[in-house]
């Protein structure tokens, strides 16, 4: 499944990335090797290569290309993989409080006292640093933000992540397929059903297995839900941080409602552990499919007051435009996904490029915007409400009849990979499936690994009392980036 | 139309459960007024998603005098999730450490309870009460709404 290349078709492949001939899926360890999948836009085609580290060492991405860095310390840490010239030799993943150093490579037992983090250094007359989290106020995943500001103006902001990583790399190893569908279900909880979509589909590959077409159509139905309502949710949280809490509460009626009919049509809020490998857990019935088109048109009503609301309340527009500019340059060259590389002219979704079924054949538009603000985010996740909503009515109209689940064949060997666009963007999962139906390796990488670190550019020269709302515009997963 | 739903009933098996652990006297104190610090201590953020619900218009949690805080310093109960990473171990003490007595650890989620189906991490220490006593858990995965408010009721009900 992957090539494997020499140091020198690795080194191609780097510069590929940096003349922005591709962009950078993900780049995660392997027993032995790197491994390394990009993606080739204008032929729509993902393509994973290998390298073999003999020695236990690669030649360091990140130093051509900076998406690159993170996923490298990574690498370094879980594997003891060692990148040669990487430009950050910082650990990332390991705050020194687990019981072992490099879990997923040849475990060595460390005595997990901690240790301290090297920020950045600062210079320059009259700056001061403001140190938050990893607890912050208010009902939010834990992570630290170090921001150097000269009076109110952030001067630079360095993230400290990692607080919420659970080891799921090291669970799947082993695990039966249902155990780890489930695993891959709470990578991140907001993005459940993308997730377990994104496993499932790497899974169906490595295994070569059909799955039925209702099953393909019922997974697009939830995978829109999820993506309503966590939009309908931020999109209220964004504007209760611009101090306007009437959106908010409109907001979150409309989101419980969505959670309350996809319980009702499939038995639990957040639609977890409802797609499985194979297919679907459970069938849609006549009630639960009359409760969701009732849904999604109830939706689309209370909907469009609330646009015309936020177009019209001047003061928050004055909070959001032009608040938190991130560059068109830097969403390609991170290939930034969901809105935040769409509001900056980045108009890429995975449900049309690699593209897969069955949004090859429903009609709907990718709504794009160049001027890359918080604003222009929040705009992008508004079209993108109402496409959802308009691909509910399609999926609802055309639904096949028929099984909802193949069962595995539990004898086979195999990788696969899949990516499927939640509604933050791109989830990539790459699997190996051993003999014994087992999972042998699974990598899953959030789109928050590619836009943790374009919010730290986004909120430079911005004051501090705008970085809420910055953060909250781009919402990046902790638990998804973590892992 | 009101969207707000009648109150659910205290879960019974909540109640005994801190029967068992709590002081009455100092809940006493506290009147019908709880003040919460929520704790994210690895969670998956499936339950922060439920607990964010708490606030919205069909629940709205400050009716029954509950409600979130910023700082551990205005606390009195901590609601805290996820398997507690190692990661996040010395934050959620330190937070406990920061509350006020008298106060109560409420560990919400399957995770907080033991680790959940993350226990045999190597990046997990095993559930809330690894780290800090525990008064009151509130299983699900996540915990509905409606569950974590009765685990709640059940704290101001005694
Ligand atoms: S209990 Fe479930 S929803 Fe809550 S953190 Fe754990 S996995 Fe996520």
């Amino acid at each position: 499944m992957a090539d494997f290349v020499d140091a020198a078709g690795w080194e191609r492949l780097a510069q590929d990335l940096v003349a922005g001939r591709r962009s950078l899926v993900d780049l995660w360890g392997d027993a032995g090797s790197v491994r390394m999948a990009v993606l080739d836009a204008d032929r729509g085609r993902i393509e994973i290569a290998a390298l073999a580290c003999p020695d236990g060492k690669f030649p360091s991405l990140g130093r051509h290309h900076a998406p690159a860095i993170r996923l490298e310390r990574a690498i370094g840490e879980l594997y003891g993989l060692e990148p040669l010239g990487a430009p950050d030799d910082r650990s990332w993943l390991d705050h020194g409080r687990w019981p072992v150093r490099q879990p997923l490579g040849a475990p060595r037992p460390h005595d997990a006292t901690g240790g301290a983090y090297r920020f950045l250094p600062v210079e320059g007359e009259s700056l001061h640093q403001i140190p938050v989290g990893p607890v912050h106020a208010g009902i939010i995943e834990p992570g630290h933000f170090r921001f150097t500001c000269s009076g109110e103006t952030v001067v630079r902001l360095e993230e400290r992540l990692d607080y919420v990583h659970k080891g799921i790399e090291g669970l799947m190893r082993g695990a039966p397929i249902d155990t780890a569908a489930r695993l891959a279900g709470r990578t991140s909880g907001d993005s459940t059903v993308a997730y377990a979509i994104a496993f499932a589909r790497a899974v169906e590959a490595a295994l070569g297995v059909r799955v039925p077409e209702r099953a393909v159509w019922l997974r697009a139905v939830m995978a829109e839900l999820e993506r309503i309502a966590n939009h309908l949710g931020d999109i209220g949280a964004v504007c209760n941080d611009a101090a306007f809490a009437l959106m908010h509460a409109h907001c979150g009626v409309l989101r419980e409602r969505v959670l309350r009919a996809a319980a009702a049509a499939f038995g639990h809020r957040l639609m977890m552990d409802r797609v499985v490998p194979g297919g679907v857990a459970g069938d849609l019935d006549a009630a639960g499919e009359a409760g969701l088109r009732a849904l999604a048109g109830a939706t689309g009503r209370e909907f469009a007051p609330l646009v015309s609301l936020f177009e019209d309340t001047s003061t928050l527009q004055d909070r959001t435009v032009g608040t938190g500019i991130l560059t068109a340059e830097l969403a390609r060259r991170f290939a930034a996904g969901g809105y935040v590389g769409r509001a900056s002219g980045r108009d890429f979704d995975a449900r049309k490029i690699p593209g897969y079924p069955p949004y090859d054949t429903l009609s709907f538009a990718i709504p794009s915007l160049p001027e890359g603000d918080v604003n222009a985010r929040i705009w992008i996740r508004i079209r993108e409400v109402e496409q959802s909503l308009a691909l509910l009515a399609q999926l609802f109209d055309r639904l096949p009849s028929g099984a909802t689940r193949t069962l595995l064949e539990p004898n086979t060997v195999g990788e696969g990979f899949a990516l499927v666009e939640g509604f933050r963007g791109d989830v990539f999962c790459w699997v190996r499936v051993n003999a014994d139906g087992r999972i042998e390796h699974c990598r899953l990488r959030d789109p928050s690994w590619f836009q943790w670190p374009l919010l730290e550019a986004v909120i430079e020269g911005n004051i501090v009392a705008d970085f809420p709302l910055c953060n909250k515009s781009f919402n990046c997963s902790y638990s998804g980036h973590d892992l | 139309m009101p969207l707000t739903e009648p109150a659910p009933s205290a879960d019974a098996a909540a109640l005994a459960e801190l029967a068992t652990q709590v002081n009455k006297a100092a809940r006493r104190r506290l009147g019908r007024s709880l003040s919460i610090r929520q704790v994210d201590a690895g969670s998956c953020n499936g339950c922060e998603l439920e607990i964010q619900a708490l606030n919205n218009a069909f629940y709205d949690i400050e009716r029954f005098g509950l409600r979130f805080v910023a700082s551990p310093r205005h606390a009195d109960v901590l609601l805290v999730t996820g398997p507690v990473t190692a990661n996040m171990r010395e934050a959620l003490y330190r937070t406990w450490a920061a509350t006020p007595d008298p106060k109560w650890v409420v560990a919400a989620g399957d995770c907080a309870l033991d680790g959940g189906i993350f226990k045999e991490s190597y990046a997990v220490t095993g559930g809330v009460s690894a780290v800090v006593p525990v008064d009151l858990h509130i299983s699900g995965c996540p915990p509905t709404p409606t569950a974590l408010l009765q685990g709640l009721l059940a704290l101001l009900h005694r």
